[in-house]
């Protein structure tokens, strides 16, 4: 009965993650005349499919093309350099004692709270004045700071239970303090960034507001922007099917990564705690399946 | 003698010796952390200071040399207008109705991941999907799927006529948009609560079963009072992330039949009207809001728990 139940659930956990997705693929191979003969039903009628066409026509648009090495470009790069600025934090906040260590954590929880509409207006304005309106650093760097609260935070709790006198063990096997600390610590805490890694690449492919308020050009206009954008005068009248592609396409990065993450933590049976995104939280739970 | 003599003056040593390190790890300490600092605080307190500045100034982009200093005249046109208040309560009901569907969802997401032994991974990993996608590709997915020219959500329910227009009037467009941000945030809150069901002891569990406690009464008794801090955290963040709701409200209506939120009211008057002045008055309006909801949540949940302790 139980197992009954909790097989029951999964179907729809499955359906409730999948069906939107497999909706909006199904949209993408639709013709633009089944569209707007109205009604053409979930799935592609096999008269109406128009192939891949629309995925042509995406990727042959240069806006598209252009938001798209946008937004690949400005994420990586914000991703990159919080990661890097949150684990030099973390790692302070985790192993040394110092003043000024709450004043960091509280400030990343206020950072993490706070409504980014309301930095939109004087950030517009402060952006034109320095020349950053309209240019990737001018996004790289607010996604930098609004991900580094959550960075910093995942970071420091992974860094936590890393056993650091595992370092001083390996040096008294003679070990260089450089060679410990490559060959020890580096590979344990490789998870835990690759986890704030994605959470902030995440945030960067996801940003909306950011996109639209910081550009006006194709220069720097991130994806979401530019699907937003692509929409023309009439809300009751969008390309759907040409947007549905546009929005699989945009997609992709996000699903390799998801299909990337369980593997990294499948390499790493010994830290199998940085399973999905709650981790740090797992310890218990795993202790009960090792009991049973 | 001479080791008792020896004794305080080398304690004394090793205290130097420890203050010294000590100063040598604040100094290392706050060098490590100064760039994340650095760049949170010009981003956020810096512009925040300047809004709270700007805020009394008329001042619009169209007419930058009119700028001049008007106190706090702008709170009152903002506090004073009815739109204010129409896009403030509209902001509140989403918040109410997303998150309140999403803690039932969601709770009844986890506890099925608690329990699936099989195709952990898979569910994990599809249950990212929604998370990771971005809003503006949800918010289209769903209002081409309530669309009545494309969409098949009105097939698929039979009580609503084929040619429904969900997107005509208030209540069902608030509905339309709740679907999406709820569709997209639940597999957020469900890591968390998962998260929380993880930490209650399973041995805690058994003892009520033991003791006689139906389901009901384990659930109600014994696994929520245990996860009431992941309660609240995951309400928390939910709560303040839906009260800035603005992404799928851009997409789905653009703030047509009156579903506009605070923050899409705030966007519309410093990017698309450039009245910085006003705009900053609201942006300062909508962050004080936060704090308020954020207090009240901690007030709300700590409530809670002197009730249940007094219960028990």
């Amino acid at each position: 009965m139980r197992k009954v139940g909790t097989a029951l659930g999964c179907l729809l956990i499955l359906l409730w993650c999948l069906l939107p997705v497999a909706w909006i693929v199904s949209l993408s191979f639709k013709s633009q005349t089944a569209i707007t003969n109205g009604s053409p039903g979930f799935l592609p009628a096999s008269g109406d499919s128009a192939g891949w066409q629309n995925y042509k026509d995406v990727l042959d648009n240069e806006q598209f093309r252009r938001a798209i090495f946008n937004s690949i470009g400005i994420s990586l790069i914000a991703t990159a350099l919080s990661v890097i600025i949150a684990t030099l934090a973390a790692y302070a906040i985790a192993r040394l004692e110092f003043k000024g260590k709450k004043f960091v954590l509280t400030t990343a929880l206020v950072i993490a709270m706070f409504p980014v509409v309301s930095l939109v207006g004087p950030l517009f304005d402060m952006w034109r004045a320095f020349g950053l309106y309209d240019t990737w650093p001018g996004l790289i760097i607010p996604y930098m700071s609004f991900t580094l609260p959550l960075a910093i935070w995942t970071l420091s709790a992974f860094f936590r239970e890393i056993p650091w006198e595992m370092e001083q063990a390996a040096q008294v096997d003679g070990a260089t303090s450089w060679q410990a600390f490559r060959k020890v610590i580096v590979p344990l805490a490789a998870p835990g960034v690759f986890t704030a890694a994605i959470l902030t690449f995440f945030f960067a492919w996801n940003d909306f507001v950011f996109g639209i308020s910081l550009t006006s050009t194709e220069r720097a206009r991130p994806i979401p922007a530019a699907l937003s954008f692509f929409v023309g005068a009439d809300p009751f009248n969008r390309p759907a099917s040409l947007l549905a592609a546009g929005a699989v396409v945009s997609t992709i990065p996000i699903i390799i990564i998801v299909l990337i993450f369980p593997a990294q933590d499948r390499r790493r049976p010994h830290l199998r705690r940085s399973e999905g995104l709650s981790r740090g939280f797992h310890r218990d739970e795993e202790h009960r399946q090792e009991v049973r | 003698m001479t080791t008792l003599a020896e004794a305080p003056q080398r304690r004394q040593e090793r205290e130097v010796h420890v203050s010294d390190r000590a100063k040598a790890e604040t100094r290392l300490g706050q060098r490590l952390v100064a760039p994340a600092i650095i760049l949170m605080l010009v981003v956020t307190a810096f512009p925040m200071l300047r809004a709270l500045y700007l805020s009394l100034f008329n001042y619009s982009l169209t007419a930058p040399e009119d700028r001049d200093f008007v106190g706090l005249s702008n709170y009152l046109t903002a506090l004073t207008d009815p739109l204010f208040w129409k896009t403030t309560g509209v902001t509140v009901l989403y918040m109410v109705v997303t998150v309140s569907i999403e803690l039932v969802i969601g709770f009844a997401f986890a506890m099925v991941m608690h329990r699936v032994i099989f195709a952990r991974g898979v569910i994990r990993t599809s249950i990212l999907i929604p998370y990771g996608i971005i809003t503006v590709v949800s918010g289209f997915a769903w209002q081409f799927a309530f669309s009545f020219q494309n969409g098949f959500i009105n097939n698929w329910l039979p009580f609503i006529d084929s040619d429904f227009n969900w997107f005509g009037q208030t209540t069902p467009a608030v509905i339309a948009i709740c679907v999406s941000e709820i569709w997209k945030t639940t597999p957020f809150m469900s890591l968390l609560l998962l998260a929380g069901l993880a930490q209650v002891s399973e041995d805690m569990i058994e003892a009520a079963k033991v003791d006689g406690a139906t389901w009901w009464q384990r659930l109600w008794r014994v696994i929520l009072p245990n996860m009431r801090a992941a309660i609240m955290v995951a309400v928390l963040f939910r709560a303040l992330d839906a009260y800035r709701i603005f992404d799928n409200i851009f997409v789905m209506t653009a703030g047509a039949v009156n579903t506009e939120s605070i923050s899409f009211l705030t966007y519309r008057q410093t990017i698309e009207q450039f009245q910085l002045g006003i705009g900053s008055a609201l942006s300062v309006l909508l962050f004080l809001s936060v704090l308020v909801i954020a207090g009240l949540i901690v007030k709300v949940f700590r409530v809670d728990l002197a009730a249940a302790r007094q219960e028990g």
